[in-house]
């Protein structure tokens, strides 16, 4: 990341470092809530407010903040907009709030968020930290409408809760069952890291970069006491 | 005797039926992520059982005691999260001086447990499933117990797959999801067992 102008930066959320398919981040909401189209798109979109929110706020108090205790801070800024958003989905979109359930407060946790405010937001200006928490969120929303899709359309014969008439006697119900959702989502990495062959920086295993507290957990504790163990 | 039972059933439905990690999708990243040894997956299934057991503790009478109380109850995302970091931080610091014996053992994994989605999980959900004190440390307990067998189990396979030969564009996370899978569908398979327990 040298000489980045601000549409690069907006598209490396999207396709080359896409948070789901690419960095493995976030995955409990990706698998939680893919039962639906509906249900994804709306998750996507209040994950991207979130994180537009928190990134621009962060990066405008990234020289105030002191270091030692900027980790409470960002969580504490990024549960206030949770709330917001929260409050916001129950007054204007009840149906919406109920199928999320949980998982909307558990934004807060998602580890996507807690990852861009501490590896780009801490560093970059509010321009480039807003673009990257739209790219980051746009490429969060369309992975999870990819895996939902592939769930609800072969699973529960519908789309968006729609019913589809002519493959409702082929469904394959597992897919929306919990093991389903694991099965299409491992699927879909391999089938990215086929199509992108060498081109996106492939994870290969989970390390202490890709790990969703690496900005809490001082690195050396973690990497040292799994040696250790 | 009524309550006793009850607290069975909370106790084995939260262990196998609704397990967090692979009913509920909650812990998904150091279930796949500290999985690898045995020893490893122990350790963090220990810790995260005891960080989610005091978690309640301290939750609880927030959310009915101060939040309630004062029609807060809208702060409950805020209050929990911080409430949660702080005392893995602070449970931290405890262990470190006094026992570095048992820091050695669970205190590496506390700090990867501070945004756990399950701790915040297993807090918000005693409260919207109507706990009362006793029923919810049952049920984060029981979380905790079936966080721990997950692990447990799941490390045993991803050993497995260490010494196969697994397709190119599979290596790695893909694989390990579509592992996870087999595990869920097993646990899949216990759906029935609470509801017909007393009958």
């Amino acid at each position: 990341m040298k000489k980045n102008n601000c549409l690069s930066v907006m598209l490396n959320g999207i396709l080359k470092e896409n948070p789901v398919l690419v960095l493995i981040l976030g995955t409990c909401p990706t698998l939680a809530t893919t039962t639906n189209v509906f249900g994804a798109f709306g998750m996507g979109i209040a994950t991207l407010m979130v994180l537009i929110c928190s990134n621009i706020l962060i990066s405008l108090l990234r020289k105030v903040i002191p270091d030692n205790v900027r980790i409470p801070c960002y969580i504490v800024i990024i549960a206030g907009f949770v709330t917001v958003v929260q409050m916001v989905v129950h007054a204007f979109l009840p149906e919406l709030y109920d199928m999320l359930g949980v998982y909307l407060a558990l934004i807060v946790v998602n580890c996507i968020i807690l990852g861009r405010a501490e590896m780009f937001a801490s560093k970059n200006t509010v321009v480039k930290s807003a673009l990257d928490g739209l790219g980051m969120g746009i490429g969060f929303t369309l992975a999870l409408c990819a895996i939902a899709t592939v769930r609800e359309v072969l699973g529960a014969a519908s789309f968006g809760g729609n019913a589809i008439a002519f493959l409702s006697d082929y469904k394959i119900e597992f897919l929306v069952k919990a093991p389903g959702g694991m099965v299409v989502y491992g699927l879909m990495i391999a089938l990215v890291g086929a199509l992108t062959h060498g081109k996106s920086p492939k994870k290969k295993e989970f390390s202490c970069a890709g790990c969703p507290s690496a900005g809490i957990c001082h690195a050396n504790t973690c990497a040292e006491g799994k040696e250790e163990v | 005797m009524e309550g006793f039972k009850s607290l069975i059933v909370i106790l084995l439905s939260s262990v196998l039926v609704n397990n967090y990690v692979l009913s509920r999708f909650l812990g998904i990243c150091p279930f796949l992520g500290v999985s690898k040894k045995i020893n490893q997956a122990v350790g963090m299934g220990v810790s995260v059982t005891l960080v989610m057991l005091l978690a309640t503790v301290v939750t609880w009478p927030i959310q009915h005691l101060v939040l309630d109380n004062f029609g807060l109850g809208y702060l409950q995302t805020i209050v929990f999260i911080l409430v949660i970091a702080s005392l893995v931080q602070i449970l931290e610091i405890i262990l470190k001086k006094f026992s570095p014996a048992l820091h050695q053992g669970l205190g590496v994994y506390l700090p990867l447990i501070t945004t756990n989605c399950a701790v915040l999980g297993v807090a918000i959900n005693n409260i919207t499933d109507g706990y009362n004190f006793v029923e919810s440390l049952v049920s984060s307990l029981g979380c905790g117990l079936g966080f721990l067998l997950a692990m447990v189990l799941f490390s045993g396979l991803r050993s497995k797959i260490d010494e196969s030969e697994v397709p190119a564009n599979f290596r790695g996370v893909a694989i390990t999801l579509i592992a996870a899978s087999f595990i869920s569908l097993a646990f899949m398979g216990l759906a029935g067992i609470v509801d017909n327990l007393f009958a």
